[in-house]
């Protein structure tokens, strides 16, 4: 358990990002890399509750055989809109955005990223696409799903597509931007000392993210930009009946989309590689086998698209050649999760809200990952593809382990982006409420996709009723489970408890400056002469380290612990 | 329910992947629980053992779960292999989808809308195409689908073990209705499958049978009763009159049912698009009696304001 502050009360810093400048302009004309998190951080809520309140209105709906809440084409609307709102405007940005932004910079001890304009710039990108999406969403909606399958969504759908396509496009463009800052930051601008293996794991995870953003979103961009040509001006790309070939645009879509899932996993991995050895006071297990898994899963992510096409008609052999390559995508997650595993035995474990949704994440991707293998065995997948297992499936990848890693996040550097502790004892009972949640809402759905339920349906056989209420169920347990850490957290940012400069200890760069940072983030550019995560050599924590060496000379300057 | 060929090969190999899957989900749950609780922390200012990692395990629980997963890819990829290549002597079933319905053609020609029937212990190949989207065949109980592409022509074969009616469904999501286009497969004795194929049906009464008969057919997809679907409501039709795109009224009668039916753009509804298909050799005479007989018994059913088909209601209605 954390010790409580027993010293004199804390206090805010006297300067820093927050109230160097106020005013809108200086938070729109921003630079700082803090800065553009929050504002990041403000905007994918926004469309995460956009995407809730679809993903609500699908679940009453489910409620009963014949679903009477929705039309079809109301409810075709709502999947797909949870979907495009969820996964190009929350998932994708999410941790990258907010948590990348805001700490690559302070854990690699630098002032800013390497380019600070290009970052704002990316929020407005992001904002404009959203803004186009947000059109699509109030003019008529979209009804194609999130995959954008050709021909529906370039002749057959009667909703707005293109500003649709437009929004993703030009949001794409926002992900390739903070890539590239990402990848040029981690290789210029690490402090004195600070060696490639001595990153944390979270800049490991953040760096092979970056990769895949950008290799992967291009394509993405030229594929929905050869879609929307198609649908606007009729040019014969994927329309067999002029000539295009459908599958081709599944291959295009597939070979961003399939990475894009491990734009959404990496930086939670990342987050769990660093709250796991905060809260077992441990160094991570095996930091160079996680640090190379995380590129192994880049690398191998971009050979497996087509494992979402066993069924299309593809080639007999390319399809068990991929079924192989998904296999292969498979160990390092597994390596990752034996050595948070293995991190633990011999820690000392506190159970603070950061480390519960870090349990949490370690159960939820086991299952999500686990049940991967049905899917990428082709034997199994000609069964249960396209059923409401693969729902399942991927909803404990995305929202079981990215955003329990998203929120486990929030909590964990909560203090250092506000300066403020959340309340304790609601936390850990919010974890808990998600939790149960999210299982309630989601186990039930491999059960009934293994009976065949097929997904995206508005009505169902009644012998799948049970199952559909249970996940109705589990998903009103689940939405207050969201709701507490939203009004919680912000309650916190202007009324917590100060937390000070390192409340948990943790051993990062990012704890050794001031809650909340300056805006140049620190007084001197730091000197690193410590490996991640070792809390042995580490004085300046207040610790007792075993064996007199490093005994707590000097207690860390708040106070706390 | 197993029954099909692959039904129970797909299940042995589904439920060794449960087994495995959940012995490491159970391992890595344990191992995380006992960790939680016998290391958890016992005072405020402690930290853990300073271990770096360890080689040996990490190559262990490296090549492990590679040679594992490599087991269960080689099991699924032999599935697949022989689901994909299809035997020399199959039953040879056309099957086309479009927005959204089902239409299947046995080899002496009889046509079905979201029905097929088949023989038990006979290989049969679907060589499927589409009309406009990507629709997707799927049976559950056979454990196998297929995608239904436009422009390209995709089979999928299987052989039915066990007599019965199954449940099959679209499962590639094909725009509006995509959840209502599914049917039954009736798998049959071959005797039965033969006396079947020549043309008997044994409903008794009419008008059930044809209530049955407008789902089938996919009907009800667009004659919706409360007036929104693509085509008119057919509640209070029979009897009454029918405003014509032309401006002319037609009493909805047997002939101009049966006509409706047989070749539907020769008097279309004021309002609608001639977009019905035509019926003509897809259904008996017998069948458009049941179907005339359903229509016939909506007279008493309640008319929208909205979409109906009916301008005036019948003079004699009681």
């Amino acid at each position: 358990m954390r010790a409580e502050a027993t010293g004199p009360a804390l206090k805010l810093p006297e300067k820093h990002y927050l109230n160097a400048t106020y005013g809108i302009r200086s938070w729109l004309l921003t630079t700082d890399h803090k800065r553009i998190a929050l504002l990041y951080l403000a905007s994918v809520t926004f469309f995460f509750f956009i995407g809730g309140f679809f993903a609500m209105m699908i679940r009453l709906h489910l409620l009963t055989p014949n679903g009477y809440l929705l039309t079809p084409d109301q409810y075709n609307r709502m999947f797909t809109m949870h979907g495009v709102a969820m996964i190009f405007f929350f998932l994708i940005p999410s941790i990258p955005a907010v948590m990348g932004n805001f700490l690559i910079p302070l854990m690699i001890g630098a002032k800013d990223l390497a380019f600070p304009k290009i970052n704002l710039l990316s929020w407005y990108i992001y904002i404009v696409g959203g803004a186009f999406t947000l059109w699509s969403m109030i003019s008529g909606g979209l009804d194609t799903g999130w995959t954008f399958y050709t021909p529906l969504s370039t002749v057959y759908s009667n909703s707005a597509v293109a500003p649709a396509v437009v929004g993703v496009f030009i949001t794409g463009f926002s992900s390739i931007l903070t890539g590239l800052n990402f990848l040029v930051t981690v290789h210029t601008m690490r402090a004195p000392g600070m060696t490639w293996f001595r990153l944390p794991l979270f800049v490991w995870a953040h760096y092979a993210t970056s990769i895949v953003m950008i290799l992967g979103t291009p394509v993405v961009a030229i594929t929905l930009a050869l879609a929307g040509m198609e649908r606007l001006f009729g040019l014969g790309f994927f329309n067999p009946a002029m000539g295009g070939d459908p599958i081709l645009f599944q291959h295009l879509f597939w070979f961003y989309s399939h990475p894009a899932v491990y734009i959404m996993i990496l930086p939670a991995m990342g987050v769990i590689s660093e709250l796991i050895p905060t809260f077992a006071r441990k160094r991570l297990f095996g930091y160079h086998f996680v640090a190379a898994a995380s590129l192994a899963i880049a690398v191998i992510g971009f050979l497996v698209w087509t494992h979402h096409m066993f069924v299309t008609g593809q080639s007999t052999y390319a399809a068990v050649a991929f079924s192989f390559l998904t296999f292969l995508v498979a160990v390092p997650s597994a390596v990752k999760t034996f050595n948070w595993t293995a991190t633990l035995f011999g820690g000392s474990i506190s159970f603070d809200t950061p480390m519960l949704y870090a349990f949490g994440f370690l159960g939820l991707f086991l299952v999500g990952g686990l049940t991967g293998l049905f899917l990428g065995s082709l034997g199994t997948d000609i069964n249960i593809h396209d059923t409401y297992f693969v729902v399942a499936h991927f909803h404990y990848i995305m929202v079981g382990g990215a955003v329990m890693g998203y929120l486990g996040g929030l909590h964990f550097w909560w203090p250092k982006i506000t300066g403020r502790m959340y309340p304790e004892w609601l936390a850990r009972i919010a974890a808990f409420i998600l939790f149960i949640g999210f299982n309630f809402t989601f186990f039930p759905q491999f059960l009934v996709g293994i009976m065949g339920m097929p997904r995206r349906y508005h009505t169902y056989p009644p012998e799948f009723q049970i199952y559909n209420v249970m996940s109705t169920a589990g998903a009103s347990i689940l939405a207050v489970g969201y709701l507490l850490p939203m009004v919680y957290l912000t309650w916190a940012a202007f009324y917590g408890k100060v937390a000070g400069e390192n409340p948990w200890p943790a051993t990062g760069l990012e704890w050794k400056t001031q809650s909340p940072p300056l805006t140049e983030n620190f007084d001197v550019t730091p000197v690193v002469t410590w490996e991640a995560y070792d809390f042995h050599n580490r004085p300046d924590l207040g610790l007792d380290v075993p064996g007199g060496k490093g005994s707590p000379a000097v207690a860390p300057a708040h106070g706390d612990d | 329910m197993q029954a099909s060929n692959f039904a129970g090969n797909v299940d042995a190999l589904f439920s060794f992947i449960l087994m495995t899957t959940l012995f490491f989900a159970v391992l890595v749950t344990v191992l995380i629980i006992f960790a939680a609780f016998k290391f958890r922390r016992q005072s405020a200012n402690e930290v853990g053992d300073d271990v770096h990692g360890n080689n040996l395990l990490e190559v262990g629980w490296t090549l492990i779960p590679t040679i594992i997963a490599i087991g269960i890819f080689a099991w699924g990829a032999a599935i697949y292999v022989n689901y994909r290549i299809a035997p020399k002597d199959t039953l040879d079933i056309y099957l086309v989808g479009k927005q959204w319905m089902w239409k299947l053609q046995q080899p002496n020609g009889r046509k079905e809308i979201n029905e097929l029937h088949i023989p038990v212990n006979r290989n049969v190949k679907l060589i499927m195409g589409s009309e406009d989207v990507i629709h997707n065949f799927y049976v559950p109980a056979f454990r196998v689908k297929m995608d239904v592409v436009p422009g390209r022509y995709n089979t999928m074969w299987f052989r039915p073990t066990k007599t019965g009616k199954y449940h099959f469904f679209c499962s590639q999501y094909c725009g509006t209705n995509h959840a209502v286009m599914g049917g039954w497969v009736t798998v049959m004795e071959p005797a039965e499958y033969a006396s079947w194929l020549s043309g008997e049906s044994g409903d008794v009464n009419p008008v059930s049978a044809g209530e049955r008969l407008f789902t089938q057919f996919a009907c009800n997809t667009c004659h919706i009763p409360n007036g929104t679907g693509r085509a008119p409501s057919l509640n209070g039709v029979f009897g009454g009159n029918v405003l014509l795109a032309d401006g002319s009224t037609v009493v909805a009668d047997e002939t101009y049912i049966r006509e409706s039916i047989l070749q539907p753009k020769a008097k279309i509804v004021g309002g609608y698009q001639p977009v019905m298909p035509t019926f003509q050799g897809l259904i008996t005479e017998e069948q458009i009696l049941n179907l005339t007989a359903y229509i016939k018994s909506l007279q008493s059913q309640p008319v929208p304001a909205k979409g109906a088909g009916v301008v005036q209601a019948p003079a004699g209605k009681k």
